[in-house]
């Protein structure tokens, strides 16, 4: 019940246009990844990255150019029926249909799966309380506000119970409110599920999944779980006195790589690659009798580690 | 294919298209044949449905591409098409469920003119004094042009991302596919050629039938332009390149 991606590229060709230019697009090129059973892993990128585009090739919509997508051991492109039969897939726009009731597009959905109709009401019955849509069911599709809408597109997602889940910015639009409803839904859901989850807000990424792929031009930049990702980085001490201090002295404590200001009777420090300098300022403090009031390490947070390296791959 | 078709149905019932379409006929062809006194049957004298046979092909014309022209064109601009197709159905199901829908609804247009036979029948002197026969097949090749026409339709709004032009993309069509090719006939000087031509188009075996003579390369040459038809349109979502 995995997602394998292999060498997959997609390049899109430009149609004319007055004043335009004719072309070829490269959106996603030569990427390779896998997500296994039960993972939740977050797709990150900034926008125009080829999230969408990748996705849209793993769910069997778009053709690649080259490479292949295999879902849960079958081919996307040789045997699509039974490949898209274990994938639960919203998309980027979660598209529906306006003029249907709740209910009705669900089970239209259902049915779209092959499910009888007797497990077709059951599971409809059961995705309406599981999102939290029971009061509208009986409402048009195009009533309803984003964050139903919303609701809606993941009910049908997991109508047929798939072993695989895509879900294309699932909280794009929301409120803070829909927005943390809809992470605790996900994450309620994801349990024993392979989750493929696209997303630009990084703190929903670093709620939910364990593991990052980051995609910038179209190219995969970093691989890896989130907390090896945050580790390993250059860290740094924000470090604060009551009077000023030369920064020499302060650059001779162990592990100090280099020092600046950062404000009145604040240096910033940054340590070299494997010291936790803060031990060592410390003790140089107490030695030198310098009047220390507080120490700050700053968080190495995935938002550094993704600007980094969306900044580095397009320089 | 079933479900797609379903749903077609339900919302031809939801939209009101359907009722609309059935009503627009109705009223087009009973106005034709019982009220405009140029082709009235009443002031024609003779007991036959030749007006509703010779003029609904072209109320067809219009009627079917305004039936079709949402089919597809409408789930392209709402972005469904694209989620339709990451479900595990196939692009010729899509189109077959969306054309049987159109089909449908076409001929259930047609049924309440069966009153129009009955009336004829009744009025006829003496009673009965009507080509039945020639009702059955005109019927029959009604149905079968209703289909290439809807087949059309749905190509049309394959092709097309607004209803607008898949209306009168199909519409055009239709209008070149029924009497096109007769208009093409008749510049030809070669006798043969003519011919050929002329049963390339859909008046030629239409007239056909209506004479009431059931032949089976007429049935062939419907089924065979709707399969090419509706082949077509499932070429153009299998490309995505719409």
């Amino acid at each position: 019940m995995s997602i394998e991606v292999s060498r997959l590229s997609k390049t899109f060709h430009r149609r004319f246009r007055f004043g335009g230019e004719v072309g070829t697009q490269q959106a996603v090129s030569d990427i390779s990844f896998t997500v296994r059973e039960g993972e939740i892993a977050g797709f990150l990128g900034p926008n125009g990255a080829g999230k969408s585009t990748t996705m849209k090739m793993i769910t069997g919509y778009l053709p690649p150019t080259a490479g292949t997508v295999l879902v849960n051991g079958k081919n996307i492109a040789k045997e699509p029926r039974s490949a898209k039969q274990s994938i639960g897939y919203l998309g980027e726009h979660n598209p529906l249909y306006l003029d249907m009731y709740v209910h009705e597009y669900l089970a239209f959905a259902a049915g779209l799966y092959g499910l009888s109709s007797t497990a077709r009401r059951k599971r409809v019955k059961e995705m309406l309380s599981l999102c939290g849509l029971e009061p509208e069911q009986n409402k048009k599709i195009g009533q309803l506000s984003k964050g139903y809408r919303q609701r809606i597109g993941l009910a049908q997602s997991l109508i047929h119970d798939p072993p695989v889940l895509v879900l294309d910015e699932p909280t794009s639009g929301l409120d803070p409110n829909q927005l943390v409803e809809m992470r605790k839904l996900i994450k309620s859901v994801s349990a024993r599920k392979t989750v493929l989850f696209s997303s630009h807000i990084l703190q929903e990424v670093e709620a939910l999944c364990e593991r990052v792929i980051v995609i910038h031009h179209g190219v995969i930049v970093a691989d890896d779980r989130l907390a090896n990702m945050v580790r390993g980085r250059t860290e740094a001490v924000v470090i604060e006195f009551s009077a000023s201090v030369s920064e020499g002295i302060l650059s001779a404590a162990e592990g100090v790589q280099s020092v600046s200001v950062a404000g009145p009777n604040r240096y910033r420090l940054v340590a070299r690659p494997g010291f936790d300098i803060r031990v060592s300022l410390i003790r140089l403090a107490a030695e030198r009798r310098l009047p220390m009031v507080g120490m700050v390490q700053e968080e190495n947070s995935l938002e550094s580690v993704f600007s980094q390296l969306t900044t580095e791959a397009s320089s | 294919m079933f479900r797609i078709f379903l749903k077609e149905v339900n919302s031809f019932l939801d939209s009101l298209i359907g009722y609309v379409v059935v009503a627009v006929f109705l009223v087009v062809t009973w106005l034709l044949m019982w009220v405009f006194p140029e082709t009235s049957v009443l002031d024609y004298g003779f007991a036959d449905m030749d007006t509703l046979f010779s003029l609904g092909p072209f109320v067809f014309v219009f009627l079917i591409p305004a039936i079709t022209m949402r089919s597809l064109a409408e789930e392209k601009k709402l972005g469904t098409l694209e989620w339709l197709l990451t479900k595990p159905v196939s692009e010729g199901a899509i189109v077959a469920g969306k054309f049987l829908a159109a089909v449908s609804l076409a001929s259930v247009a047609l049924l309440p003119t069966l009153i129009y036979y009955v009336t004829l029948y009744k009025l006829g002197n003496p009673v009965g004094n009507i080509d039945t026969s020639g009702v059955v097949g005109s019927y029959i090749g009604l149905v079968l042009l209703g289909a290439v026409f809807c087949a059309t339709g749905v190509l049309a709004s394959s092709l097309a991302s607004n209803q607008i032009i898949a209306f009168l993309l199909a519409a055009l069509l239709c209008f070149l596919l029924y009497s096109g090719f007769d208009s093409a006939a008749a510049l030809a000087e070669d006798g043969n050629v003519s011919l050929f031509v002329r049963q390339c188009g859909i008046r030629y075996h239409f007239e056909s039938l209506s004479r009431g003579l059931i032949d089976s390369r007429d049935i062939l040459y419907f089924f065979t332009l709707c399969g090419v038809l509706l082949l077509c349109a499932k070429t153009v979502l299998s490309s995505r390149s719409w």
